[in-house]
């Protein structure tokens, strides 16, 4: 099963420069291969310097929610669409990039769900959490990239 | 990852094996939702061999103790980790659940 999902995976060649430390994957919008992915990067990313803890569960629930809203929203579920996910190291941190295919969103229009009165709802719960678990998370202009930058420390 | 289960005096006891993410949450909703159609009341979900849980999983435990409060039942929750405690932490969902550390602890009383 896992090595089906893997194989629906395109690991892109990436420039000689970052050819030790990067990591480019498309990744079609198929739920299905959210945990593949994830961990094909969790794992390149150990091997960048992320440390096992930090890339195991903080990188792993931020990249699965970071996907999730990719297919979900930006690329809603297209088939002929997909999700780009790039990892590059750099002296003190990992970043990760996804990119989708959709028209973007405006991050701080989403509300906090832990206020009383959205405590009990069942969604609304993916960018904060992203925003609690990694060190750094900027957008682009468009809405339809985002940025999540973990410290190697 | 797959989902076990069991039955302890009347308490359907479900073991998470992997992740709770949006690819297989359905299948966790759908399962405690047939059981509860099928009369049972107590429910403990057990996370000790979880790897992490997104926010739909979060999300389909939120569903989840609605419907089955609104039947009457309830719902604990099991031997979470540090980390996946953390989430619950993080989003106050610490407030909605009862987590108990072990799945013993979870049916002891229940």
């Amino acid at each position: 099963m896992a090595s089906e999902v893997r194989q629906k995976l395109t690991i892109n060649p990436v420039d000689r420069d970052r050819e030790a430390r990067g990591l480019s994957v498309d990744v079609p919008s198929d739920l299905q291969c959210i945990e593949e992915a994830v961990e094909l990067v969790s794992v390149r990313c150990q091997e960048m310097g992320l440390c096992p803890k930090t890339a195991r569960f903080n990188l792993r629930v931020a990249l699965s929610e970071a996907l999730a809203n990719a297919m979900l929203y930006g690329n809603k579920m297209d088939p002929s669409k997909t999700v780009r996910v790039t990892a590059q190291a750099s002296l003190d941190s990992v970043s990760v990039n996804v990119v989708d295919e959709g028209a973007g969103y405006d991050p701080s229009a989403v509300p906090d769900p832990t206020r009383p009165e959205r405590i009990s709802l069942p969604n609304g719960r993916g960018l904060f959490l992203i925003n609690r678990l990694v060190d750094e998370v900027t957008f682009n202009e468009r809405g339809n990239a985002i940025c999540m930058v973990l410290r190697r420390s | 990852m797959s989902f076990t289960e069991k039955s302890e005096d009347g308490v359907l006891v479900v073991g998470v094996d992997g992740q709770l993410i949006v690819g297989n949450r359905h299948e966790l909703k759908q399962k405690l939702g047939d059981a509860l159609e099928a009369g049972t009341r107590r429910f403990v979900v057990d996370f000790s061999a979880t790897g992490y849980i997104d926010s739909s999983g979060l999300g389909v435990l939120v569903s989840l103790a609605r419907k089955i409060g609104e039947s009457g039942g309830a719902i604990r929750l099991a031997a979470l980790n540090t980390d996946l405690k953390t989430l619950f932490e993080l989003t106050k969902l610490d407030t909605l659940f009862e987590l108990f550390d072990t799945v013993e602890a979870a049916l002891d009383g229940f």
